[in-house]
């Protein structure tokens, strides 16, 4: 499951910023997650509720999902559209010179911890 | 009391971290590192013991072999003679650096100059996680059909070359060379795309080429 993989790496990164921190109970857990990210938040919970429980740093920890959204800019037009709707042709122009601005992140934003 | 602290951190940071040290240390004991990635049943494991065979004796050649749940693919790569190992996903869908750090210390790199990494079938997960390899190849085959760059973009973003595996069977498919190239080329117009099949050894030649050519200015350090 790629779901349960992308857990294991947060569950890591959290580990190294405990010990940094000298933190030992996380309560919540804030996550940016792009839209066109590959990334099922439901699935991506599921996992969580599943893994946390192995681990007594996160045994408690809510975890949180904040969807963000997907924005194509196009170098012929130098406009912006959503990427969701219209993919990789420009819905202005018609342009294929397109790149992605946002919503392909999977990044832990904050967590609360004592 | 709790706290907040902001982390602001990607989740892939740590791995890509860990891949481009593993790449850096490749380098150093002149060992080029491929990943090979595919769905279940593109043709992996046959393409990897035909291109063992034509290449084994001009390179020392190491195979990891990433099953989930079985050892079938490095039984019949051992056919072959090379060294191969059995990699532990643990029941994961990919693998990612620290996996196959493991894998190749296990496999030991000091008398290898082409390490080979079979990964897990699957065209969406190993995409989103560096494994150190110095070159990712990836194989689309003909019966999956050649809307695949549409549906899974970041696996062909992320490769460096594209094998179009059973060409023998195209007249049995209706897939379209011309449309898949140009969907691909749009996504990574670097890539390199070379047509073969594993079964009947066409267009194979074309392959080993550009597998010795990487190799070789890889494992000359410049
Ligand atoms: N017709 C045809 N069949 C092929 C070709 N290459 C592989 N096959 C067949 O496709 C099936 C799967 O091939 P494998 O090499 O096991 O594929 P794989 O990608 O290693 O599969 P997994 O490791 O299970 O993901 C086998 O029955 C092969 O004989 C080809 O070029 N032409
Ligand atoms: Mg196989
Ligand atoms: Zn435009």
């Amino acid at each position: 499951m790629h779901e349960l993989g992308i857990i294991v790496h947060i569950t890591k990164t959290l580990q190294s910023v405990a010990e940094e921190n000298h933190l030992t109970e996380i309560a919540s857990v804030t996550l940016e997650v792009g839209e066109v990210s590959a990334i099922v938040p439901d699935y991506l919970t599921d996992c969580w509720q599943y893994y946390r429980k192995k681990i007594p740093l996160i045994e408690h920890a809510e975890m949180n999902i904040e969807v963000m959204p997907a924005i194509t800019f196009c170098q012929s037009c130098e406009k912006t559209y959503p990427t969701v709707d219209y993919g990789r042709q420009c819905p202005h122009c018609g342009s294929w010179e397109t790149w992605l601005v946002t919503g392909d992140e999977c990044n832990i934003r904050e967590i609360e911890a004592q | 009391m709790y706290k907040v602290y902001e982390i602001k951190k990607r989740v892939f940071e740590d791995n890509d971290r860990e891949a481009d040290k593993m790449r850096g240390e490749l380098r150093a004991n002149r060992t080029f590192l491929m990943n090979l990635m595919s769905s279940p049943g593109s043709g992996k494991t046959t393409t990897l013991k035909r291109t063992i065979e034509a290449l084994k004796d001009e390179m020392r050649i190491g195979v990891m072999e990433a099953d989930i749940d079985s050892a079938v693919d490095a039984d019949a790569i051992s056919e072959t003679g090379v060294k191969v190992i059995q990699l532990h996903t643990g029941g994961m869908c990919h693998l990612d650096a620290d996996m196959t750090r493991q894998g190749l210390e296990e496999m030991g790199t000091e008398d290898i100059d082409l390490a080979i990494l079979e990964n897990v079938g699957n065209l969406v997960c190993p995409a989103e996680f560096d494994t150190g390899a110095v070159k990712n190849v990836m194989i689309l085959s003909v019966p999956e059909g050649d809307d695949k760059p549409l549906k899974y973009p970041l696996m062909f973003q992320v490769s460096h070359c594209l094998l179009i595996n059973k060409t023998d069977a195209l007249s049995c498919f209706d897939f379209d060379f011309r449309a898949c190239e140009e969907r691909v080329h749009r996504l990574n117009p670097e890539m390199k795309i070379i047509p073969i099949s594993a079964k009947t050894g066409e267009g194979m030649e074309e392959w080993y080429d550009w597998l010795r050519e990487q190799v070789r200015e890889w494992n000359s350090g410049k």
